[in-house]
């Protein structure tokens, strides 16, 4: 997985102007953008751009965009 | 005693009865006199409801909505019914930029095209009586409020909306009548959607003046006054039954 562009996916779907605020220690609900509508977004960009479905539970289980790119991860080696 | 809401010699069909609103629906229906026909994908679940409904002679089909050969053969295998509740319904929680041709296939499949076309196989059929009802499971959601991620459902949703007033007029000739009703949330297993989480609803709860979310059984006696002769003169109305929720 490329980072940069999952930073910019990420960015894509909570309508931040931009991405290189982001980083893997990011704490994405803390972000004043975040909603449940970045929670659908985020699981829906997730199954479209890497083929991983990942549940409300495993975004809920998450604080940092790096605990989300473990669980992508992780489901593409099952 | 006279009952303006007995469904006494009414015959009546329920799709979606294997789960929440329809489930409660049938069972409802059938303590106020009704025979049942009750169809669903799920046989298990069918035949829990089953054996939930009072009174004899009641029968259940196994079918899928999605599938014209099912809706076929559900009235080729129906009586002649004095009621049809098209109630059987899914969503699938999406943002806009995220909708692909196959979810929003998905979702009008089963929450708009099955009951309008079901709707339409029973009439040309000659399946419904004359002074049937016939009643939708709508929603708040689309004609009246939006909500994130629920776009897909809302198309389908506020499509029904339109369909009920235009079938109501259509059909008023044969007197038939057609009316919905417009839920708010309804504890339910919609709820259990992998993409909802128990936070999001502890606090949507507290966006209902009422305090709670509904109960299956009480859109369950609005459908039963639907189709009930206490409500001959209505027809092409959407009751709303949200707790409040929409007077904000
Ligand atoms: N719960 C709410 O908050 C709420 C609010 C407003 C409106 N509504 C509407 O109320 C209706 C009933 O929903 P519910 O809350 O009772 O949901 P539910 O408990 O999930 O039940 C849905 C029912 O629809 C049936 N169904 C789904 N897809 C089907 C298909 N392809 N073919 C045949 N049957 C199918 C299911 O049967 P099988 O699983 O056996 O196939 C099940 O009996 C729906 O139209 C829903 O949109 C619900």
């Amino acid at each position: 997985m490329e980072l940069k562009e999952f930073f910019e996916n990420f960015a894509e779907v909570m309508d931040l102007d931009d991405a290189n605020s982001l980083s893997e220690n990011t704490e994405f609900k803390e972000l004043e953008e975040w909603s449940s509508l970045s929670a659908l977004g985020l699981m829906a960009m997730i199954d479209e751009q890497y083929g991983v479905s990942l549940t409300a539970a495993d975004i809920r289980g998450s604080k940092t965009i790096g605990d989300i790119i473990e669980k992508i991860k992780s489901h593409s080696n099952e | 005693m006279s009952n303006p809401f007995s469904l006494v010699d009414k015959t009546i069909l329920v799709t979606g009865a294997s789960s929440g609103i329809g489930k409660a629906t049938a069972i409802e229906c059938s303590k106020m006199g009704a025979k049942m026909v009750i169809t669903g994908r799920n046989e298990l679940r069918l035949q829990e409801t089953m054996q939930l409904l009072e009174g004899e002679g009641h029968q259940m089909i196994v079918a899928d909505l999605t599938k014209e050969d099912d809706l076929n053969s559900i009235a080729e295998q129906c009586p002649l019914i004095e009621g049809l509740v098209n109630n059987a319904g899914s969503t699938i929680m999406v943002p806009t930029q995220f909708i692909s041709r196959e979810k929003l296939q998905q979702v009008l499949e089963v929450n708009t095209i099955a009951p309008i076309l079901l709707t339409q196989i029973f009439v040309k059929k000659k399946k419904i009586a004359k002074g049937a009802s016939i009643v939708f499971t709508d929603s708040i959601s689309g004609v009246k409020i939006a909500s994130p991620g629920n776009v897909l459902y809302s198309t389908s949703k506020s499509a029904i909306y339109g369909f009920v007033k235009n079938a109501a007029l259509d059909l008023a000739g044969k007197k038939i009548r057609v009316n919905a009703v417009c839920p708010g949330m309804i504890d339910t297993h919609i709820l259990d959607d992998v993409s909802v989480t128990s936070e999001d609803i502890e606090a949507d709860v507290k966006k209902y003046p009422l305090k709670r979310y509904g109960k299956p059984e009480e859109v369950a006696y609005a459908i039963i006054y639907f189709l009930s002769d206490a409500s001959a003169f209505t027809t092409g109305s959407s009751l709303v039954i949200d707790g409040g929720f929409t007077l904000q």
